[in-house]
């Protein structure tokens, strides 16, 4: 990791304790994703099969079980719950707003719309552009949001999350009008709005990989500019960063993030505004910290989340967007209450 | 923001052009007046309805021969007619079927001449007055203009019994029936509704011959064996709570989605852990058409190739229309499944 140039402020750099937890939290979460699941798998034998590769006495169906369902299931958890987590750290840091989160922005309901009208008026495309139809449609919404947002009335919390919300209607209505016109195609978008962390094993993994990786790295690299930004558009100015080139930068980042995760998973609400502010009431509010804890933070809650929507009501499944809502709802609530102490 | 502003309008005019030429299609049948609608759209004019539907008992396919017609004009002693609580004054003419499945019963019976029009999913049989109308959607108005005396459908999302009842139009609902003895029940209720009783206990009872003689003739080597129904490729499968699975249970066959459905939704969504260690005897798989899903891809799924279904070439595919439409093509699923059970590998796996 990078140092940064020395500020001589502890607080503001990266806390490896913290980030030493986060990502025990992780390993655990995974464990417990790969140990666990509606197939009764012995754990011992897992774990062996795992340290070993393949010298244990698991049965042929059990080893397909583990390593082409269970396993690539925990890793796309994991880079979907990471993604949509990191994507909310950023927007709320470049936003200045707690509430901003993928969801509440309408970015998820823009690539939703990108995707769908990929799926319903060219069936015979790859699926492999489906994450870049989806962040044409989410790079329009989170545009339209902000710009509307900004014209309600400068930085209040309240009118961003008011044009999110229309702008997410207006996009969500779009796709269901394109729905109705394609109804051949309805089953299969219906089942990826609710959220779904699909069976199709290493395939979505790959396909998140590429995204992950540039999403990833460019989001962290920006967190101690986000920090910057935190105190303002002209100070930041001042201080010699350009805040809209960087703030375009993490827009588009942290956006291509959402819609590739929304892309292979679905519209999974609430991770990534629950996960960065549990982790800032942890950690603490600076975003070199938050933002690559969040992600390893979110990687772990939506591992866990799947592994309810897998086991909960085992052997039939529950949409992985139904566990997180569930928990997500009240937990939004919360913060709507205590956002006065965030909002200048 | 002024370009901004710009932009967005283009985009929306743009899309509203692009959807006006889809909704242009589907306009003519939703603002035609109601005097010209059922001439332009119909090839049977309801005058000569009756007529028709003569002619058309002989060469309906599972109808029966000696058929009695001399109900079929003037007053018919049966009506009023009181079908599942929905009063039919008069012995309708002019039926709108919005049930693929009630089309395919009222074809069945010879009562094909009285149907003026069927809803867009009505593929069968193909002498079926065919129009845009939307069983999933339905447009009151569109469905009015017909100027039906019987509208048959299989869900209400809300208004369609209160609205068209409010202009005198009776509407029977026949839900998705749970069970083949539903199915009948169905059949028997539309012979009434439409005026040809006699002739849907004829193709009940056929329907109940052949079906027993099916099950006697494949039915032994089904006991003991499980199956799992795919109803699409998220692995939403049928409970034998369902039409389809009784359709199964006609076998002995057992289901393994009973045990992921507790509440009795009847369409459990299964996890693949489950379906690989459950490890079924055989697998029928519809949404071929939608999903494209096939045996190949079956096989090629993460995991699947360890499934005994699949080794020993147990993948069946169902025909949506089949599993979905509890008329009186039932036969040929309870055929298509019997057939599966025959050409299984009779030794071995157990």
């Amino acid at each position: 990791m990078t140092t940064g140039p020395p500020s001589g402020l502890e607080a503001v750099r990266l806390r490896w304790g913290w980030m030493g937890a986060a990502l025990g939290l992780l390993a655990a979460s995974a464990l417990a994703g790969i140990v666990i699941g509606p197939a009764g798998l012995d754990p011992r034998q897992v774990i062996g099969e795992l340290v070993g590769g393949g010298q244990t006495s698991l049965s042929e169906t059990h080893r397909a079980i583990l390593w082409e369902i269970r396993l690539p299931r925990v890793v796309l958890g994991g880079l979907v719950g990471g993604l949509l987590s990191l994507a909310g750290a950023s927007y709320q840091g470049i936003f200045r707003n707690p509430l901003a989160d993928p969801y509440l922005l309408g970015v998820a309901a823009g690539g939703g719309l990108g995707a769908t009208a990929v799926i319903a008026l060219i069936p015979s495309a790859d699926p492999r552009l489906l994450p870049l139809a989806a962040f044409a449609g989410a790079l329009a919404a989170v545009v339209l949001t902000y710009a509307v947002g900004r014209s309600m009335g400068g930085r209040s919390a309240v009118s961003l999350i008011l044009a999110g919300v229309a702008v997410a209607a207006f996009f969500t209505a779009l796709q269901t009008f394109l729905l109705q016109r394609n109804a051949d195609t309805i089953r299969q978008v219906y089942s990826w709005i609710l959220g779904q962390l699909s069976t199709t094993g290493w395939g979505e993994v790959a396909i998140l990989v590429p995204y992950a990786a540039v999403c990833g790295t460019a989001l962290v690299l920006h967190r101690r500019l986000l920090d910057v930004m935190s105190v303002g558009d002209e100070e930041a100015d001042s201080l010699g960063v350009s805040s809209a080139r960087v703030r375009g930068a993490v827009v588009v980042f942290a956006t291509l993030a959402t819609a590739a995760a929304v892309s292979v998973s679905g519209l999974i609400a609430f991770v990534g505004l629950v996960v960065p502010h549990t982790v800032r009431l942890v950690v603490g509010v600076s975003y070199r910290s938050l933002v690559p804890i969040s992600a390893v933070t979110g990687a772990a809650f939506l591992i866990l989340a799947d592994l309810a929507a897998r086991t909960a009501a085992s052997p039939a499944e529950l949409p992985i967007g139904v566990v997180t809502a569930f928990i997500g709802a009240p937990f939004f609530m919360a913060v709507l209450r205590t956002t006065r102490r965030y909002v200048a | 923001m002024r370009i901004k502003h710009l932009l967005l309008l283009v985009v929306l005019l743009a899309f509203g052009a692009a959807c006006g030429s889809q909704a242009e299609e589907i306009a003519p049948a939703e603002t035609v007046p109601a005097e010209t609608a059922p001439a332009t759209a119909q090839s049977a004019p309801p005058t000569t309805a009756a007529e028709v539907s003569t002619t058309e008992v002989s060469t309906t396919e599972v109808s029966t021969t000696g058929v009695s017609t001399t109900a079929a004009e003037g007053e018919d002693p049966e009506f009023p007619a009181t079908v599942n609580g929905v009063v039919i004054p008069e012995k309708p003419t002019a039926i709108v079927s919005m049930s693929p499945t009630a089309t395919e019963v009222l074809f069945a019976i010879g009562a094909g001449g009285q149907v003026i029009a069927v809803d867009a999913a009505s593929d069968y049989p193909p002498e079926a007055p065919v129009t845009d109308l939307s069983g999933f959607q339905p447009n009151l108005e569109a469905v009015a203009s017909y100027r039906p005396d019987l509208v048959v459908i299989s869900w209400d999302p809300g208004e369609v019994e209160a609205g068209l009842g409010a202009l005198g139009i009776p509407v029977l609902i026949q839900t998705p029936a749970q069970s083949i003895e539903d199915a009948y029940l169905q059949m028997l209720q539309l012979g009434d509704a439409a005026g040809r009783r006699t002739e849907a206990e004829e193709l009940v009872s056929s329907i109940r011959e052949e079906i027993e003689g099916l099950v006697g003739e494949y039915g032994a080597p089904g006991s003991g064996l499980t199956y799992y129904h795919e109803v699409d490729d998220t692995l939403f499968s049928a409970a034998s709570n369902t039409f389809i699975g009784s359709v199964y249970a006609l076998f002995g066959l057992e289901n393994i989605a009973d045990s992921a459905d507790p509440l009795g939704s009847g369409y459990p969504q299964l996890s693949a852990e489950y379906i690989l260690e459950t490890d079924p005897h055989l697998i029928f798989f519809g949404c071929a058409l939608w999903c494209g899903t096939t045996a190949e891809n079956i096989a090629e799924r993460p995991g699947w190739s360890t499934l005994r279904a699949v080794a020993g070439g147990a993948l069946v595919e169902v025909d949506d229309d089949l599993s979905s439409r509890w008329g009186p093509r039932l036969i040929e699923f309870v055929r298509l499944v019997g057939e599966a059970l025959a050409a299984r590998p009779p030794a071995g796996e157990q």
